[in-house]
């Protein structure tokens, strides 16, 4: 499916969506409350059917953060960029882990490295930081007078 | 791990193997509860060698960038600075001379074959038999000494650079390449006849680890260990990159969903790569090898992702750029990070020596995990 | 001919004739202490550097090639190196068990050398039990191993000390059956009367194929119970990082690492005993004038020979195989080998009834 027509068949099935220019896939962003109908809905549809979470991550845009979700399709080879802006200071989303299992361990990454809240996750402990870890490393704001070394 | 032990029922036994464990091939710590020999659950501590790639990236050039990848998937570093470089290229629209890509391309096939050889020896090693990490040094020997020759450095080459390959090959390349696809063709006859049809290796690997289709998918697999179990995932086919598309070969595809099935794509997978090097060798096309670039490079207001299949599978790099002189965020998919998480639910009910080939066939680099 | 058994005959003589015979058995048995312990440390030692050599070469690699003549000294500094170590035992260990592990083990593999037929008349003790001692004896190691095991209060060495309690207790049986096999043909527990009983030929060639199957069997019987790769589950270096000896360093590590290499080497002089004549030269039927000639090689090097030979072939095995999961190991013991030793020693009963052996 062209990007044209994704768009059209997704817009049908959640008209709030809003669609950004550019990029060479088609970039959209939802409402972190609505995250978890969406997705269930991209995931089930027969035409859609994104199976494959390929990549789960987070931008520091320093006024608040976006989490970027690359879905694509082993059925229809047709790939979606969806964003979702969270509050800096109080970032918090549903977690995707029950419907692509892959989401668990990169939201835990998402976790510790911004700090970003997985409501309903199973086990949302710190992955690669150890666990008395103070601060969110991949954010923008974020110093360590040991570990950084600035250039 | 105060909650592990009240989860822990009485006579279950709480294992810590790695940080320094022989079979983890490097620092993977995982903490198993078992049963007697049964492991009823695997769980991944990771980070200890964890360096925030993608934070050191933010301040480094985008020409510097790609160089830090080197060391994420050291095996496949090749691939993985290839990645960087096609992303780079796409956020500035450098068209790659032809001579380049070719070379490219030969280049990430060596690097496949030499992670492969490599993985062959350690998976015979962790079932046991140490004889095979032995001979599969001698050929990857033998492909580190064409690396060395044209790139001067033996595992992480800094080979590629933002629109071409820093350097022409070596004279001596195609001469040296040659000889080891003679070599490399009778060894891996002797490769099956050693490990793939003995009966030992066969009765440890059989019905071992299954990972059904849609969990491999769903788990984000991608690589030999979701091509193990059918998944159609090869990016060189999917979404060809460089010359990928002029060429013959064929994506494996096993339907077993054993362990023994992610072993034998990796095992023919090899010889697909030796026909690709075989095709491309005497057509290396004459001229430039590095298209000409500004000194200094500023990718556009954006974001870019580009993705390459490296030895473990689908490398993915997600620049976005601000507009300056260095990436604003850069996200590292590696595909060892995915691939791990299915290990917990391939090991349950099994055995602990099974976890051993288990991890072994998923083929985990550490660093590449960590990041 | 000069032979070993002069030279034993002559000092047991000269200390008769110097001492009363109890003073003169006493002086026998510390000379047979001292020739055992040297022993067991020549063989460590020359197995050791045999082992790196062997797996050096099917590896293609050198293996030790600095210290001494072409590395032969290798095992030596190796050996010195261990004894200067601290011999560290872990804080939660039960110091007692812990420590004692090792050395049962050791006294277990030393009791083994006393009735194996080193050459012609040279053997510490011609028990008219030896088949019956050995199997008995060998079985003692594996109570080291629990020992160590369980003292280690390591949860690796106690995965592999309970495998190998499995294991050893497993194939026992197959090993004993086979040995029995002999021991029926034969009509005696002696091993000197087994040797001799193989004048006009070797077990294994006047047996037909019940006697090689024997063979096969306790083959791949002894290599588990000496914990040797393809069935070094014990260890398993790969799962449980070096199993029952995780934790043991320094000297008390030798004596388990030297306990295995003097095991291999008598399960292999037993087999050569048995099953290829032991210092018995390569005679075949009434062909005089060959097995005159054969008689001219000394017994030792038949002994010695044919030891090493299996030796080889066990250390061939370790190289090339990898290695059983546990429940593998434990169906072809129990469904496969056992079941065809048993019907084997049928057919070896059969066969030594009426005679059908050359």
């Amino acid at each position: 499916m062209s990007n044209e027509e994704l768009k059209s068949e997704l817009v049908a099935l959640h008209p709030s969506l809003v669609f950004e220019e550019g990029g060479e896939w088609l970039n959209m962003v939802i409402e972190p409350s609505e995250l978890i109908p969406f997705a269930e809905k991209i995931r089930s549809a027969d035409h859609l059917f994104f199976d494959y979470l390929f990549c789960l991550t987070c931008v520091d845009w320093k006024t608040h953060l976006t989490m970027v979700y690359h879905f694509s399709s082993t059925k229809y080879r047709h790939t979606i960029v969806l964003k979702s802006k969270l509050d800096r200071n109080n970032p918090e989303i549903e977690t995707l882990c029950r419907i692509w299992k892959t989401a668990e361990f990169h939201e835990r990454e998402v976790f510790e490295l911004f700090g970003v809240k997985f409501l309903h996750h199973p086990d949302l402990r710190n992955l690669i930081l150890p666990d008395v870890w103070n601060g969110f490393p991949l954010r923008k704001d974020y110093e360590d007078a040991v570990n950084m070394i600035k250039l | 791990m105060i909650e592990e032990l009240a989860t822990t029922q009485e006579g279950d036994l709480v294992i810590n193997v790695g940080p320094q464990h022989p079979s983890t091939h490097g620092v993977l710590h995982l903490v198993i509860t078992m049963n007697g020999e049964t492991i009823k659950k695997v769980e991944p501590h990771l980070g200890y060698i964890h360096r925030s790639i993608e934070k050191m990236c933010e301040s480094l050039s985008f020409r510097q960038f790609i160089y830090v990848t080197s060391r994420m998937d050291y095996l496949s570093s090749h691939i993985n600075n290839h990645g960087c470089a096609l992303c780079v290229e796409k956020g500035l629209q450098i068209e790659v001379p032809a001579r380049a890509q070719v070379i490219r391309v030969l280049m990430d096939e060596l690097t496949r074959i030499a992670s492969h050889v490599l993985w062959w020896g350690a998976l015979a090693m962790d079932v046991g038999a140490l004889t095979p990490f032995f001979h599969a040094f001698r050929e990857r020997e033998a492909i580190n000494d064409i690396m060395e020759e044209t790139c001067g450095a033996r595992l992480t080459m800094n080979y590629m650079a933002p629109g071409g390959v820093m350097f022409d090959i070596h004279p001596n390349f195609q001469k040296r390449v040659h000889a080891f696809i003679e070599l490399f063709k009778s060894k891996i006859d002797e490769y099956d006849e050693l490990v793939t049809d003995n009966v030992i290796f066969k009765a440890r690997m059989q019905g071992i680890g299954m990972l059904s289709y849609e969990d491999a998918i769903s788990y984000g697999c991608s690589g030999p260990t979701a091509r193990g179990s059918g998944v159609k995932c090869d990016i060189r086919k999917l979404y060809p990159y460089e010359i990928y598309n002029k060429l013959q070969f064929e994506e494996i595809i096993e339907t077993g969903c054993d362990s023994y099935a992610r072993y034998l794509v990796r095992m023919k997978e090899m010889r697909q790569s030796l026909s690709i090097i075989e095709q491309l060798i005497d057509n290396i096309p004459e001229g430039e090898f590095l298209a000409k670039t500004k000194a200094v490079l500023k990718l556009p207001k954006g974001e870019f992702y580009s993705k390459v299949e490296t030895a473990r599978g689908e490398f993915g790099v997600y620049i976005v750029s601000e507009g300056g002189t260095t990436p604003y965020r850069i996200k590292f998919r590696s595909p060892g990070f995915s691939n791990l998480s299915a290990l917990d639910h391939m090991a349950r009910g099994q055995k602990i020596g099974d976890l051993v080939a288990m991890m072994g066939s998923l083929d985990l680099v550490i660093p590449d995990i960590d990041r | 001919m000069w032979s070993l058994s002069d030279i034993t005959n002559s000092i047991q003589n000269a200390l008769n004739r110097a001492f009363n015979p109890t003073f003169a058995t006493l002086t026998e048995m510390v000379i047979v202490g001292i020739c055992v312990i040297g022993l067991f440390a020549v063989l460590g030692l020359i197995l050791v550097i045999m082992e790196r050599k062997v797996s050096a070469y099917m590896q293609v690699r050198l293996g030790p090639n600095r210290v001494g003549p072409k590395g032969m000294l290798q095992s030596l500094a190796d050996t010195l190196k261990l004894l200067l170590k601290e011999g560290l035992t872990p804080d939660g260990a039960d110091k007692f068990l812990f420590n004692l592990a090792p050395v049962i083990a050791m006294i277990a593999a030393m009791l083994l050398l006393a009735p194996i037929a080193f050459a012609k008349n040279f053997q510490i003790w011609d028990i008219n039990i030896g088949v019956l001692f050995i199997s008995a004896v060998s079985s003692i190691s594996v109570i080291s191993i629990l020992m160590a095991g369980w003292a280690s209060n390591n949860k690796y060495s106690l995965l592999g000390a309970m495998r190998s309690g499995a294991q050893i207790v497993s194939y026992e049986l197959s090993a004993g059956l086979s040995v029995l096999s002999v021991v029926i043909l034969v009509g005696s527990l002696k091993l000197s009367d087994i040797v001799q009983s193989q004048e006009n030929g070797w077990w294994i060639f006047k047996g037909h194929i019940p006697m090689i199957i024997s063979f096969v069997i306790f083959l791949v019987a002894v290599t588990a119970e000496t914990n040797r790769a393809p069935f070094d589950l014990a260890e398993a270096e790969s799962e449980l990082t070096a199993g029952f000896h995780t934790e043991y360093s320094g000297m008390k590590f030798a004596l388990f690492f030297l306990a295995e290499y003097v095991n291999v080497f008598i399960v292999c002089g037993v087999g050569a005993t048995l099953f290829l004549g032991g210092w018995m030269p390569l005679h075949i039927g009434n062909w005089h004038g060959f097995n005159h000639v054969m008689d001219f090689i000394p017994s030792s090097i038949w002994f010695f020979g044919k030891t090493f030979f299996l030796i080889f072939v066990i250390m061939w095995f370790r190289w090339t195989f990898p290695r059983l999961r546990i429940d593998q190991l434990l169906n072809l013991e129990w469904k496969y080998l056992l079941p065809i030793s048993m019907f084997n020693i049928l057919l070896v009963t059969l066969m030594a009834i009426m005679g059908w052996h050359f």
